[in-house]
Protein backbone atom coordinates (compact mmCIF):
# COMPACT_ATOMS: atom_id res chain seq x y z
CA UNK A 1 0.00 0.00 0.00
CA UNK A 2 2.71 2.74 0.91
CA UNK A 3 5.12 1.02 -1.45
CA UNK A 4 2.21 1.89 -4.19
CA UNK A 5 1.84 5.35 -3.01
CA UNK A 6 5.89 5.91 -3.26
CA UNK A 7 6.01 4.27 -6.78
CA UNK A 8 2.79 6.18 -7.88
CA UNK A 9 4.68 9.30 -6.39
CA UNK A 10 7.64 8.84 -8.47
CA UNK A 11 6.28 7.75 -11.24
CA UNK A 12 4.17 11.36 -11.26
CA UNK A 13 7.38 13.13 -10.97
CA UNK A 14 8.73 11.47 -14.39
CA UNK A 15 5.99 11.78 -15.99
CA UNK A 16 6.50 16.17 -14.83
CA UNK A 17 9.92 15.77 -15.48
CA UNK A 18 9.79 13.92 -19.26
CA UNK A 19 7.15 16.53 -20.09
CA UNK A 20 9.23 19.57 -18.64
CA UNK A 21 11.80 17.79 -21.18
CA UNK A 22 9.57 17.58 -24.04
CA UNK A 23 8.35 21.31 -23.80
CA UNK A 24 11.33 22.80 -23.87
CA UNK A 25 12.91 20.61 -26.60
CA UNK A 26 9.46 21.72 -28.44
CA UNK A 27 10.45 25.53 -27.42
CA UNK A 28 14.19 25.27 -29.14
CA UNK A 29 12.49 23.76 -32.42
CA UNK A 30 9.89 26.55 -32.85
CA UNK A 31 12.27 28.92 -32.36
CA UNK A 32 14.30 27.01 -34.58
CA UNK A 33 11.84 27.22 -36.90
CA UNK A 34 11.17 30.61 -37.12
CA UNK A 35 13.83 31.89 -39.31
CA UNK A 36 12.17 30.05 -42.12
CA UNK A 37 8.56 32.40 -41.63
CA UNK A 38 10.55 35.31 -42.94
CA UNK A 39 9.79 34.63 -46.56
CA UNK A 40 6.41 33.21 -46.15
CA UNK A 41 5.34 35.75 -43.39
CA UNK A 42 1.68 35.35 -44.64
CA UNK A 43 1.43 32.42 -42.81
CA UNK A 44 1.77 34.51 -39.71
CA UNK A 45 -0.51 37.31 -40.73
CA UNK A 46 -3.19 34.44 -41.61
CA UNK A 47 -2.51 33.63 -37.49
CA UNK A 48 -2.04 37.23 -36.13
CA UNK A 49 -5.62 37.37 -37.75
CA UNK A 50 -7.32 34.50 -35.90
CA UNK A 51 -5.35 35.02 -32.57
CA UNK A 52 -5.09 38.16 -32.22
CA UNK A 53 -7.96 40.58 -34.32
CA UNK A 54 -10.31 37.94 -33.40
CA UNK A 55 -9.25 38.79 -29.41
CA UNK A 56 -9.80 42.04 -30.01
CA UNK A 57 -13.93 41.95 -28.92
CA UNK A 58 -13.15 40.27 -25.31
CA UNK A 59 -10.26 42.66 -24.39
CA UNK A 60 -11.42 45.59 -25.58
CA UNK A 61 -15.17 45.07 -23.57
CA UNK A 62 -13.17 44.01 -20.00
CA UNK A 63 -10.59 46.97 -21.30
CA UNK A 64 -13.73 49.56 -20.68
CA UNK A 65 -14.92 47.99 -18.11
CA UNK A 66 -11.90 47.31 -15.85
CA UNK A 67 -10.74 50.98 -16.72
CA UNK A 68 -14.79 51.97 -15.36
CA UNK A 69 -14.62 50.19 -12.41
CA UNK A 70 -10.45 51.98 -11.59
CA UNK A 71 -12.11 55.34 -12.14
CA UNK A 72 -15.04 54.71 -9.67
CA UNK A 73 -13.06 52.94 -6.82
CA UNK A 74 -10.26 54.95 -7.45
CA UNK A 75 -12.36 58.09 -7.27
CA UNK A 76 -13.65 56.87 -3.70
CA UNK A 77 -10.40 56.44 -2.51
CA UNK A 78 -9.15 59.70 -4.07
CA UNK A 79 -11.45 61.78 -2.76
CA UNK A 80 -11.25 61.02 0.98
CA UNK A 81 -7.77 62.84 0.55
CA UNK A 82 -9.11 65.42 -1.52
CA UNK A 83 -6.94 63.91 -4.20
CA UNK A 84 -9.10 63.55 -6.91
CA UNK A 85 -7.09 65.10 -9.60
CA UNK A 86 -4.98 62.25 -9.48
CA UNK A 87 -7.48 59.85 -10.52
CA UNK A 88 -5.87 60.08 -14.05
CA UNK A 89 -2.46 58.97 -12.63
CA UNK A 90 -4.19 55.96 -10.48
CA UNK A 91 -6.06 54.89 -13.31
CA UNK A 92 -3.14 54.85 -16.12
CA UNK A 93 -0.49 53.56 -13.95
CA UNK A 94 -2.02 50.76 -12.77
CA UNK A 95 -3.43 49.41 -16.23
CA UNK A 96 0.11 50.56 -18.18
CA UNK A 97 2.18 48.43 -15.29
CA UNK A 98 -0.13 45.32 -14.07
CA UNK A 99 -3.69 45.29 -15.33
CA UNK A 100 -2.72 46.07 -19.08
CA UNK A 101 -0.32 43.05 -19.28
CA UNK A 102 -2.16 40.44 -16.93
CA UNK A 103 -5.47 40.69 -17.78
CA UNK A 104 -4.87 40.49 -21.27
CA UNK A 105 -2.83 37.49 -20.75
CA UNK A 106 -5.45 36.06 -18.66
CA UNK A 107 -7.94 36.85 -21.20
CA UNK A 108 -5.86 35.92 -23.89
CA UNK A 109 -5.46 32.12 -22.68
CA UNK A 110 -8.85 31.67 -21.85
CA UNK A 111 -9.80 32.80 -25.61
CA UNK A 112 -6.47 32.30 -27.96
CA UNK A 113 -4.39 29.69 -25.86
CA UNK A 114 -6.96 27.17 -25.47
CA UNK A 115 -8.35 27.83 -29.07
CA UNK A 116 -4.75 27.00 -30.18
CA UNK A 117 -4.75 23.98 -28.22
CA UNK A 118 -7.91 22.55 -29.15
CA UNK A 119 -6.95 22.83 -33.01
CA UNK A 120 -3.65 21.55 -32.62
CA UNK A 121 -4.82 18.38 -30.67
CA UNK A 122 -7.65 17.86 -32.73
CA UNK A 123 -5.03 18.02 -35.81
CA UNK A 124 -3.38 15.38 -33.68
CA UNK A 125 -6.33 13.02 -32.66
CA UNK A 126 -7.28 13.33 -36.61
CA UNK A 127 -3.62 12.42 -37.90
CA UNK A 128 -3.26 15.52 -39.80
CA UNK A 129 0.43 16.53 -38.09
CA UNK A 130 1.75 13.01 -39.06
CA UNK A 131 0.08 13.13 -42.59
CA UNK A 132 2.00 16.32 -43.13
CA UNK A 133 4.87 14.75 -41.49
CA UNK A 134 4.49 11.86 -44.04
CA UNK A 135 4.22 14.61 -46.95
CA UNK A 136 8.09 15.59 -45.67
CA UNK A 137 6.44 18.89 -44.33
CA UNK A 138 7.46 19.57 -40.76
CA UNK A 139 4.69 20.29 -39.00
CA UNK A 140 6.63 22.30 -35.65
CA UNK A 141 8.08 24.94 -38.91
CA UNK A 142 4.55 24.92 -40.77
CA UNK A 143 2.11 24.53 -37.97
CA UNK A 144 3.58 25.89 -34.80
CA UNK A 145 6.16 28.30 -35.63
CA UNK A 146 3.71 30.72 -37.47
CA UNK A 147 1.44 30.42 -34.18
CA UNK A 148 4.20 31.43 -31.80
CA UNK A 149 5.18 34.26 -33.80
CA UNK A 150 1.38 35.18 -34.22
CA UNK A 151 1.12 35.00 -30.18
CA UNK A 152 4.40 36.74 -29.71
CA UNK A 153 3.32 39.88 -32.01
CA UNK A 154 -1.06 40.01 -30.77
CA UNK A 155 -0.01 39.70 -27.45
CA UNK A 156 1.62 43.76 -26.64
CA UNK A 157 -0.47 44.87 -29.15
CA UNK A 158 -3.97 43.78 -27.66
CA UNK A 159 -2.28 45.07 -24.17
CA UNK A 160 -1.58 48.06 -25.54
CA UNK A 161 -5.48 48.22 -26.76
CA UNK A 162 -6.41 46.68 -23.48
CA UNK A 163 -4.86 49.90 -21.50
CA UNK A 164 -6.09 52.48 -23.88
CA UNK A 165 -9.56 51.50 -23.78
CA UNK A 166 -9.32 51.29 -19.95
CA UNK A 167 -7.90 54.90 -19.16
CA UNK A 168 -11.02 56.07 -21.67
CA UNK A 169 -13.23 53.85 -19.40
CA UNK A 170 -11.67 55.35 -16.60
CA UNK A 171 -12.42 59.18 -18.33
CA UNK A 172 -15.90 58.00 -18.75
CA UNK A 173 -16.42 56.91 -14.93
CA UNK A 174 -14.21 60.08 -13.47
CA UNK A 175 -14.31 63.03 -15.55
CA UNK A 176 -17.52 62.34 -16.92
CA UNK A 177 -20.07 60.57 -14.34
CA UNK A 178 -18.42 61.85 -11.00
CA UNK A 179 -17.16 65.38 -12.17
CA UNK A 180 -13.07 64.63 -12.02
CA UNK A 181 -11.67 67.88 -13.79
CA UNK A 182 -10.76 66.78 -16.92
CA UNK A 183 -7.80 69.27 -17.28
CA UNK A 184 -5.94 67.47 -14.48
CA UNK A 185 -7.14 64.01 -15.49
CA UNK A 186 -4.84 64.26 -18.97
CA UNK A 187 -2.41 66.21 -18.00
CA UNK A 188 -1.34 64.81 -14.42
CA UNK A 189 -1.25 61.52 -16.39
CA UNK A 190 0.89 63.06 -19.04
CA UNK A 191 3.44 63.96 -16.04
CA UNK A 192 3.46 60.75 -14.18
CA UNK A 193 3.46 58.16 -16.54
CA UNK A 194 6.95 57.33 -17.08
CA UNK A 195 7.71 56.25 -21.05
CA UNK A 196 10.78 53.97 -19.70
CA UNK A 197 9.59 52.76 -16.36
CA UNK A 198 6.05 52.02 -17.03
CA UNK A 199 5.04 51.92 -20.24
CA UNK A 200 7.93 49.87 -21.26
CA UNK A 201 8.31 47.37 -18.47
CA UNK A 202 5.00 46.92 -19.00
CA UNK A 203 5.50 45.90 -23.02
CA UNK A 204 7.92 43.70 -21.82
CA UNK A 205 5.87 41.95 -19.60
CA UNK A 206 3.34 41.65 -22.10
CA UNK A 207 5.80 40.16 -24.62
CA UNK A 208 7.01 37.55 -21.30
CA UNK A 209 3.09 36.60 -21.21
CA UNK A 210 2.91 36.15 -24.81
CA UNK A 211 5.72 33.70 -25.49
CA UNK A 212 4.44 32.01 -22.15
CA UNK A 213 0.88 31.76 -23.25
CA UNK A 214 1.77 30.72 -26.56
CA UNK A 215 4.25 28.17 -25.70
CA UNK A 216 1.66 26.14 -23.31
CA UNK A 217 -0.98 26.37 -25.61
CA UNK A 218 0.91 25.03 -28.33
CA UNK A 219 3.12 22.52 -26.51
CA UNK A 220 -0.62 21.16 -24.67
CA UNK A 221 -2.16 20.83 -28.32
CA UNK A 222 0.71 18.33 -29.75
CA UNK A 223 1.38 17.13 -26.33
CA UNK A 224 -2.34 15.79 -25.93
CA UNK A 225 -3.84 12.14 -26.10
CA UNK A 226 -5.04 12.45 -29.26
CA UNK A 227 -8.87 11.60 -28.28
CA UNK A 228 -11.99 13.60 -27.69
CA UNK A 229 -10.86 13.13 -23.80
CA UNK A 230 -7.47 13.84 -24.25
CA UNK A 231 -8.09 17.24 -26.16
CA UNK A 232 -10.39 18.11 -23.74
CA UNK A 233 -7.72 17.97 -20.86
CA UNK A 234 -5.26 19.47 -22.85
CA UNK A 235 -7.43 22.94 -23.06
CA UNK A 236 -8.34 22.82 -19.69
CA UNK A 237 -4.32 22.26 -18.61
CA UNK A 238 -4.07 25.20 -21.02
CA UNK A 239 -5.77 27.61 -19.46
CA UNK A 240 -4.95 26.62 -16.21
CA UNK A 241 -1.15 26.27 -16.45
CA UNK A 242 -0.60 29.78 -18.31
CA UNK A 243 -3.00 31.91 -16.51
CA UNK A 244 -0.67 30.40 -13.50
CA UNK A 245 2.17 30.75 -14.57
CA UNK A 246 1.18 34.38 -15.94
CA UNK A 247 0.45 35.63 -12.18
CA UNK A 248 3.10 33.87 -10.88
CA UNK A 249 5.73 35.79 -13.66
CA UNK A 250 3.60 39.13 -13.08
CA UNK A 251 5.15 39.15 -9.62
CA UNK A 252 8.80 37.96 -10.63
CA UNK A 253 8.93 40.81 -12.97
CA UNK A 254 7.35 43.20 -11.02
CA UNK A 255 9.38 42.59 -8.25
CA UNK A 256 12.81 43.15 -10.57
CA UNK A 257 11.30 46.39 -12.22
CA UNK A 258 9.70 48.62 -9.55
CA UNK A 259 11.15 46.37 -6.46
CA UNK A 260 13.61 48.51 -4.20
CA UNK B 1 13.51 4.64 -67.23
CA UNK B 2 16.78 3.77 -65.10
CA UNK B 3 15.95 0.15 -63.58
CA UNK B 4 17.81 0.13 -60.14
CA UNK B 5 19.99 -3.50 -58.97
CA UNK B 6 18.10 -3.91 -56.29
CA UNK B 7 14.79 -5.62 -56.70
CA UNK B 8 13.40 -4.59 -53.32
CA UNK B 9 12.24 -1.23 -52.32
CA UNK B 10 12.04 -2.15 -48.84
CA UNK B 11 13.97 -4.69 -47.02
CA UNK B 12 13.02 -5.43 -43.45
CA UNK B 13 15.19 -7.67 -41.26
CA UNK B 14 14.78 -9.14 -37.55
CA UNK B 15 13.31 -5.96 -36.84
CA UNK B 16 11.83 -5.88 -33.44
CA UNK B 17 9.45 -3.54 -31.70
CA UNK B 18 8.11 -2.98 -28.05
CA UNK B 19 5.69 -0.38 -27.07
CA UNK B 20 5.47 0.07 -23.50
CA UNK B 21 5.41 -3.46 -22.50
CA UNK B 22 4.27 -4.81 -25.26
CA UNK B 23 6.03 -6.74 -27.79
CA UNK B 24 4.66 -5.48 -30.99
CA UNK B 25 7.18 -7.13 -33.66
CA UNK B 26 9.76 -9.81 -32.87
CA UNK B 27 11.93 -10.14 -35.51
CA UNK B 28 9.68 -9.48 -38.53
CA UNK B 29 11.35 -9.80 -41.94
CA UNK B 30 10.16 -8.43 -44.72
CA UNK B 31 10.66 -7.38 -48.80
CA UNK B 32 8.71 -5.51 -50.54
CA UNK B 33 8.97 -5.66 -53.88
CA UNK B 34 9.64 -3.03 -56.38
CA UNK B 35 6.65 -2.38 -59.07
CA UNK B 36 4.41 -5.01 -57.05
CA UNK B 37 1.14 -4.67 -54.63
CA UNK B 38 2.48 -6.21 -51.61
CA UNK B 39 -0.16 -6.69 -48.78
CA UNK B 40 0.32 -7.03 -44.83
CA UNK B 41 -2.57 -8.79 -43.12
CA UNK B 42 -3.16 -9.43 -39.50
CA UNK B 43 -5.73 -9.30 -37.13
CA UNK B 44 -6.41 -5.97 -35.82
CA UNK B 45 -3.90 -5.42 -32.71
CA UNK B 46 -1.04 -6.46 -34.69
CA UNK B 47 0.71 -3.48 -35.50
CA UNK B 48 0.09 -3.06 -39.18
CA UNK B 49 -0.04 0.72 -38.91
CA UNK B 50 2.88 0.25 -36.88
CA UNK B 51 4.72 -1.13 -39.40
CA UNK B 52 3.98 1.64 -41.70
CA UNK B 53 5.23 4.20 -39.89
CA UNK B 54 7.97 2.26 -38.72
CA UNK B 55 8.73 2.44 -42.99
CA UNK B 56 8.06 6.00 -42.80
CA UNK B 57 10.50 6.67 -39.91
CA UNK B 58 7.90 7.94 -37.56
CA UNK B 59 8.81 5.60 -35.03
CA UNK B 60 11.75 3.84 -34.64
CA UNK B 61 12.60 -0.03 -33.89
CA UNK B 62 13.90 -1.04 -31.11
CA UNK B 63 16.82 -3.90 -32.97
CA UNK B 64 16.82 -4.65 -36.39
CA UNK B 65 17.10 -2.83 -39.77
CA UNK B 66 14.61 -0.74 -41.97
CA UNK B 67 16.12 -0.04 -45.43
CA UNK B 68 14.11 2.02 -47.90
CA UNK B 69 16.28 2.40 -51.49
CA UNK B 70 19.43 1.57 -49.60
CA UNK B 71 19.21 3.78 -46.82
CA UNK B 72 18.10 2.85 -42.98
CA UNK B 73 15.35 4.74 -42.55
CA UNK B 74 15.73 4.31 -38.79
CA UNK B 75 19.58 5.88 -38.67
CA UNK B 76 18.88 9.10 -40.82
CA UNK B 77 19.24 12.33 -39.54
CA UNK B 78 16.09 14.78 -39.81
CA UNK B 79 17.48 16.78 -43.29
CA UNK B 80 17.87 12.84 -44.80
CA UNK B 81 14.46 11.84 -43.55
CA UNK B 82 12.34 14.74 -44.84
CA UNK B 83 14.12 14.14 -48.29
CA UNK B 84 13.67 10.48 -48.97
CA UNK B 85 9.57 11.06 -47.66
CA UNK B 86 9.28 13.49 -50.49
CA UNK B 87 9.38 10.11 -52.15
CA UNK B 88 7.09 8.60 -50.04
CA UNK B 89 3.29 8.53 -50.41
CA UNK B 90 1.23 7.57 -47.69
CA UNK B 91 -3.10 7.11 -47.45
CA UNK B 92 -3.93 7.40 -44.10
CA UNK B 93 -6.67 5.41 -42.87
CA UNK B 94 -9.28 8.68 -42.21
CA UNK B 95 -7.71 10.72 -44.97
CA UNK B 96 -6.49 13.01 -42.34
CA UNK B 97 -7.01 15.85 -45.19
CA UNK B 98 -6.22 19.46 -43.74
CA UNK B 99 -9.33 20.86 -42.62
CA UNK B 100 -8.96 24.37 -43.23
CA UNK B 101 -8.53 23.90 -46.84
CA UNK B 102 -10.62 23.15 -49.75
CA UNK B 103 -9.59 19.91 -51.50
CA UNK B 104 -7.69 21.90 -53.98
CA UNK B 105 -5.72 23.28 -51.58
CA UNK B 106 -4.88 20.13 -50.14
CA UNK B 107 -3.91 18.46 -53.47
CA UNK B 108 -1.80 21.57 -54.04
CA UNK B 109 -0.41 21.76 -50.62
CA UNK B 110 2.86 18.67 -50.72
CA UNK B 111 3.29 21.05 -54.42
CA UNK B 112 3.24 24.18 -53.15
CA UNK B 113 5.80 23.18 -50.02
CA UNK B 114 8.18 21.70 -51.80
CA UNK B 115 8.18 22.93 -55.79
CA UNK B 116 8.67 26.72 -56.65
CA UNK B 117 6.32 25.23 -59.94
CA UNK B 118 4.13 29.01 -61.15
CA UNK B 119 0.77 28.83 -59.64
CA UNK B 120 -1.29 27.82 -63.17
CA UNK B 121 1.18 24.92 -63.36
CA UNK B 122 0.32 23.82 -60.39
CA UNK B 123 -3.60 24.10 -60.47
CA UNK B 124 -3.14 22.02 -63.82
CA UNK B 125 -1.16 19.39 -61.94
CA UNK B 126 -3.88 19.40 -59.39
CA UNK B 127 -6.38 18.90 -61.60
CA UNK B 128 -4.73 15.88 -63.05
CA UNK B 129 -4.07 14.56 -59.83
CA UNK B 130 -8.04 14.98 -59.06
CA UNK B 131 -8.86 13.86 -62.83
CA UNK B 132 -7.07 10.77 -61.95
CA UNK B 133 -9.27 9.56 -58.89
CA UNK B 134 -12.03 11.15 -60.34
CA UNK B 135 -13.05 14.37 -58.28
CA UNK B 136 -11.80 16.84 -60.56
CA UNK B 137 -15.41 17.93 -60.32
CA UNK B 138 -15.36 18.64 -56.50
CA UNK B 139 -12.39 20.69 -56.15
CA UNK B 140 -13.39 23.48 -54.23
CA UNK B 141 -15.44 21.31 -51.24
CA UNK B 142 -14.27 21.39 -48.53
CA UNK B 143 -13.53 18.23 -46.48
CA UNK B 144 -16.43 18.27 -43.68
CA UNK B 145 -18.20 17.99 -46.93
CA UNK B 146 -16.89 14.96 -48.34
CA UNK B 147 -17.69 10.96 -47.93
CA UNK B 148 -15.50 8.83 -46.33
CA UNK B 149 -14.46 7.37 -49.51
CA UNK B 150 -14.04 10.58 -51.31
CA UNK B 151 -12.02 11.98 -48.58
CA UNK B 152 -9.90 8.96 -49.18
CA UNK B 153 -9.58 9.44 -52.94
CA UNK B 154 -8.32 13.18 -52.43
CA UNK B 155 -5.94 12.18 -49.79
CA UNK B 156 -4.96 9.44 -52.70
CA UNK B 157 -4.67 12.22 -54.86
CA UNK B 158 -2.74 14.47 -52.20
CA UNK B 159 -0.17 11.42 -51.86
CA UNK B 160 1.02 11.51 -55.37
CA UNK B 161 1.15 14.80 -56.11
CA UNK B 162 5.09 14.25 -55.87
CA UNK B 163 5.08 11.33 -58.13
CA UNK B 164 6.18 9.11 -55.08
CA UNK B 165 8.21 6.04 -55.82
CA UNK B 166 6.40 3.90 -53.34
CA UNK B 167 2.62 4.26 -51.98
CA UNK B 168 1.34 3.02 -48.52
CA UNK B 169 -2.40 2.39 -47.82
CA UNK B 170 -3.36 2.35 -44.41
CA UNK B 171 -6.70 -0.25 -44.15
CA UNK B 172 -7.70 1.46 -47.83
CA UNK B 173 -11.24 -0.61 -47.57
CA UNK B 174 -12.27 -0.39 -43.80
CA UNK B 175 -15.87 1.37 -43.81
CA UNK B 176 -15.65 1.59 -47.02
CA UNK B 177 -19.60 0.69 -48.74
CA UNK B 178 -18.90 -1.91 -51.92
CA UNK B 179 -19.19 1.11 -54.54
CA UNK B 180 -16.31 3.19 -52.73
CA UNK B 181 -14.76 0.07 -52.09
CA UNK B 182 -14.85 -1.37 -55.77
CA UNK B 183 -13.40 2.40 -56.90
CA UNK B 184 -10.51 2.30 -54.58
CA UNK B 185 -9.55 -1.30 -55.86
CA UNK B 186 -9.21 -0.19 -58.72
CA UNK B 187 -7.55 3.42 -58.35
CA UNK B 188 -5.07 1.31 -56.34
CA UNK B 189 -4.10 -1.55 -59.13
CA UNK B 190 -4.33 1.23 -61.92
CA UNK B 191 -2.05 4.33 -60.19
CA UNK B 192 0.62 1.50 -59.51
CA UNK B 193 0.33 -0.19 -63.16
CA UNK B 194 0.51 3.47 -64.65
CA UNK B 195 2.25 5.40 -62.43
CA UNK B 196 4.92 2.79 -62.02
CA UNK B 197 4.78 2.64 -58.11
CA UNK B 198 5.31 0.42 -55.31
CA UNK B 199 2.63 -0.20 -53.25
CA UNK B 200 2.07 -1.45 -50.09
CA UNK B 201 -1.75 -1.97 -48.72
CA UNK B 202 -2.13 -2.89 -44.87
CA UNK B 203 -5.62 -4.48 -44.47
CA UNK B 204 -7.60 -6.90 -42.73
CA UNK B 205 -10.25 -6.86 -45.73
CA UNK B 206 -9.15 -10.17 -47.26
CA UNK B 207 -10.84 -10.75 -50.37
CA UNK B 208 -10.15 -7.08 -51.94
CA UNK B 209 -6.60 -7.11 -50.70
CA UNK B 210 -6.25 -10.37 -51.62
CA UNK B 211 -7.69 -9.51 -55.35
CA UNK B 212 -5.04 -7.44 -55.97
CA UNK B 213 -1.92 -7.88 -53.83
CA UNK B 214 0.97 -9.61 -56.07
CA UNK B 215 2.19 -10.66 -52.56
CA UNK B 216 1.05 -11.09 -49.27
CA UNK B 217 2.45 -11.06 -45.74
CA UNK B 218 0.28 -12.42 -43.04
CA UNK B 219 1.46 -10.67 -39.25
CA UNK B 220 -0.02 -12.38 -36.17
CA UNK B 221 1.70 -11.96 -32.39
CA UNK B 222 4.02 -9.58 -34.07
CA UNK B 223 5.56 -12.33 -36.43
CA UNK B 224 5.22 -13.31 -39.89
CA UNK B 225 3.04 -16.16 -40.20
CA UNK B 226 2.90 -16.95 -43.85
CA UNK B 227 3.93 -15.42 -46.95
CA UNK B 228 3.55 -15.67 -50.89
CA UNK B 229 1.16 -15.11 -53.43
CA UNK B 230 -2.58 -15.40 -52.64
CA UNK B 231 -2.67 -19.31 -54.67
CA UNK B 232 0.53 -19.92 -52.44
CA UNK B 233 -1.41 -18.72 -49.05
CA UNK B 234 -4.03 -20.98 -49.96
CA UNK B 235 -1.79 -23.93 -49.57
CA UNK B 236 -0.28 -22.61 -46.29
CA UNK B 237 -0.07 -25.09 -43.66
CA UNK B 238 -0.52 -22.72 -41.45
CA UNK B 239 -3.34 -23.54 -39.16
CA UNK B 240 -3.16 -19.87 -37.91
CA UNK B 241 -3.30 -18.50 -41.52
CA UNK B 242 -5.97 -21.21 -42.70
CA UNK B 243 -8.64 -19.57 -39.95
CA UNK B 244 -7.98 -16.09 -40.94
CA UNK B 245 -8.24 -16.66 -44.55
CA UNK B 246 -11.08 -18.39 -44.31
CA UNK B 247 -12.79 -15.99 -40.86
CA UNK B 248 -13.46 -19.21 -39.04
CA UNK B 249 -14.55 -18.40 -36.09
CA UNK B 250 -12.60 -20.94 -33.79
CA UNK B 251 -9.17 -22.24 -34.64
CA UNK B 252 -5.52 -21.46 -33.47
CA UNK B 253 -7.23 -18.07 -32.04
CA UNK B 254 -9.60 -18.83 -29.78
CA UNK B 255 -13.32 -17.28 -29.91
CA UNK B 256 -12.78 -16.92 -26.21
CA UNK B 257 -10.70 -14.08 -24.64
CA UNK B 258 -8.64 -16.08 -21.86
CA UNK B 259 -11.17 -16.50 -18.40
CA UNK B 260 -11.28 -18.39 -15.30
CA UNK B 261 -13.24 -22.36 -15.66
CA UNK B 262 -16.75 -21.03 -17.00
CA UNK B 263 -18.30 -23.62 -14.10
CA UNK B 264 -16.34 -22.02 -11.26
CA UNK B 265 -17.29 -18.61 -12.25
CA UNK B 266 -20.76 -18.91 -12.91
CA UNK B 267 -20.80 -20.82 -9.01
CA UNK B 268 -18.58 -18.92 -7.70
CA UNK B 269 -21.35 -15.49 -7.42
CA UNK B 270 -20.54 -12.24 -7.15
CA UNK B 271 -17.81 -12.49 -4.43
CA UNK B 272 -15.30 -13.73 -7.05
CA UNK B 273 -15.79 -10.87 -9.37
CA UNK B 274 -15.74 -8.30 -6.65
CA UNK B 275 -12.13 -9.94 -5.33
CA UNK B 276 -10.81 -9.61 -8.25
CA UNK B 277 -11.12 -5.96 -8.42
Amino acid sequence: MILSVIQNLGQKGLDFFQRLGRGHLLFVQILAGIPGLIPRFGLVIQQVFSVGVLSMVIIVVSGLFVGMVLGLQGYNTLVDFGAEESLGVVVSLSLVRELGPVVTALLFAGRAGSALTAEIGLMKATEQLSAMEMMAVDPVRRVLAPRFLAGFISMPLLAAIFSAVGVLGGYFVGVGLLGVDEGSYWSQMQAKVDLYNDIYNGVIKSLVFGIVVTWIALFEGSDAIPTSEGVSRATTRTVVHSSLAVLGLDFILTALMFGA
Amino acid sequence: MMTPANPHVVEVRQMRFVRGKRMIFDGVDLDIQRGKITAIMGPSGTGKTTLLRLIGGQLRPDAGSIMVEGQQVDKLGHTALYQLRKRMGMLFQNGALLTDMNVFDNVAFPLREHTKLPEALIRDLVLMKLHAVGLRGAWQLMPSELSGGMSRRVALARAIALDPMIMMYDEPFTGQDPISMGVLVRLIRQLNDALGLTSVIVSHDIAETRSIADYIYLLSNGKVVAHGTSDELDRSESEWAQQFLKGLSDGPVPFHYPAEDYRRDMLAGENVVVSNR
